[in-house]
């Protein structure tokens, strides 16, 4: 019988939470790595066995730990990240240089077709890879090298490359998106990059033509459309159908187009879920009422989903990596929120119920539909 | 003190669970006994601390860990001063810790 893993990073710790495919019972084990900050944790599509965790502390720095058979048992693998030759500088917060200086890993990305391929996208931003399972990771740098790396500036939460999106049906395109860099796209596997950010506006940014220095905070691919990519940005929903040549706003009726996560249904390119935050300064939903967005015409018209959802008095956030889908017929969607809740819907968001509802922060959501 | 010693090291939580280790390590160091010495001992027997305590490639101390002993602390020590008689004589642990930060 068909059912579900869910892989939950928090401030504390990693949580696995099963269950078969009604998704109405669920078992809940961790905490994993108690005490550190899992950033991440996700599987490998060419082996569901095979899982990667982000291990970090403040105080002792990063670990990588992989799993080779479904999270029972697990193993710290590389946590040497270092950068390409010479690091050089990029924008302080103040416009001074200031230099790269490795803080964590925010995102694994597993190859879709070989288990032991595996990216990583870094704090201060740069992208890594692996090819040996997490052991040794080296830097593809022509993404920083790609010349405008001098200008990028951090996030407040600092300067991260916290998306990255491979194109299924072709192995040489990458996306990839920082934390207030924007959004960069490869088509050689790696090797070269340039900067995708046509038609996003910052306000923060002077220049409404600049290459650089836009807040993109995920962006979202329906595998069977690669060329179409939905991204929540700082402000503004955006969408692209040409790979990122061009963007265009699809925030439409929403009540705020400030958030962070973006997800695409597994069934239906055009069906996108978004989680509405009231503002920059205010990261909790509008009016103190938890609602996903769902849009199921490609965006610019959104619907409210809120049964299942505190309506009142709810002041969390959810954070970029935190939503999640799985791929069964009826699928499922997933969310977790500095709160603690993880909150899942088995019919495509029309209602939702917690899974558990006191968890620390969650920083990150995956789900894994296993056979 | 140059002759092999058995040391007591003493690690915070996370990296005792990190190592999967209970308890106090108790560690050879051959040579002059030094935070260095101590500290590639420790990383010799467990590879996986190796970039915790210190920098993996310039073998500098991480901001927040600190190093005590016989009620002192020798974080700022450069890592090549000897370290106090009675860690060599296993008499005092060398206490590896977590700064107190964060509020």
């Amino acid at each position: 019988m068909s059912g579900v893993r869910i892989l939950v990073g928090t401030r504390k710790g990693a949580f696995v939470l099963t269950a078969d495919g009604t998704r109405t019972s669920w078992d809940v084990a961790g905490p994993l790595f108690a005490g550190w900050e899992i950033y991440h944790m996700t599987g490998s599509p060419a082996d569901p066995d095979r899982l990667f965790a982000s291990q970090s502390s403040g105080w002792f720095g990063q670990q990588i730990q992989r799993s080779d058979d479904g999270g029972a048992s697990w193993e710290q693998v590389g946590n040497r990240f270092e950068y390409d030759g010479v690091p050089g500088t990029h924008q302080w917060y103040d416009g001074t240089p200031h230099p790269w200086e490795f803080a964590r890993v925010w995102h694994l990305e597993p190859s879709p077709t070989d288990p032991d391929t595996v990216y990583a996208g870094v704090e201060d931003a740069a992208l890594f890879r692996s090819q040996d399972g997490g052991r040794e990771w080296q830097e593809l740098p022509g993404l920083r090298g790609h010349g405008s790396g001098p200008k990028w500036q951090p996030g407040a939460g600092g300067m991260c490359l916290h998306t990255i999106v491979l194109d299924p049906a072709d192995p040489q395109r990458i996306f990839v998106a920082i934390s207030a860099a924007g959004a960069f796209r490869s088509d050689d596997g790696g090797a070269s990059w340039q900067p995708i950010n046509r038609g996003l506006q910052s306000g923060g940014i002077p220049d409404p033509d600049a290459e650089v220095g836009h807040c993109v905070h995920r962006i979202a691919m329906h595998p069977s459309r690669p060329d179409v990519l939905f991204m929540q940005k700082h402000w503004d929903v955006m969408r692209t159908d040409d790979a990122g040549e061009s963007w265009h706003e699809i925030s439409g009726d929403l009540p705020s187009d400030f958030g962070f996560p973006i997800a695409v249904h597994p069934h239906e390119p055009d069906t996108a879920y978004v989680v509405p935050i009231t503002s920059d300064s205010y990261h909790y939903p509008p009016d103190g009422r938890l609602r996903v967005y769902r849009s199921r015409t490609g965006g610019g018209e959104w619907e409210p989903l809120t049964d299942g959802l505190p309506q009142q008095h709810c002041y969390v956030n959810v954070l970029r990596d935190a939503m999640a889908v799985d791929s069964l017929d009826d699928p499922g969607i997933y969310f977790g929120t500095t709160g603690g809740q993880v909150y899942a819907s088995a019919n495509a968001g029309d209602s939702w119920a917690p899974i558990v509802r006191d968890l620390p922060a969650v920083l990150s959501v995956e789900v894994q539909t296993l056979s | 003190m140059t002759g092999p010693s058995t040391v007591r090291v003493r690690l915070p939580t996370h990296l005792r669970t990190l190592a999967r280790i209970d308890g106090e390590v108790r560690l050879e160091v051959a040579g002059p006994l030094t935070t260095r010495s101590v500290l590639d001992a420790l990383e010799a027997r467990y590879p996986g601390l190796r970039g915790t305590i210190r920098d993996a490639a310039t073998l500098e101390r991480r901001p927040f860990v600190r190093f005590f002993a016989c009620e002192q602390d020798l974080s700022l020590e450069p890592p090549d001063a000897p370290l106090p008689a009675a860690v060599g004589t296993g008499a005092e642990p060398l206490l590896i810790v977590g700064a107190m930060a964060g509020g």
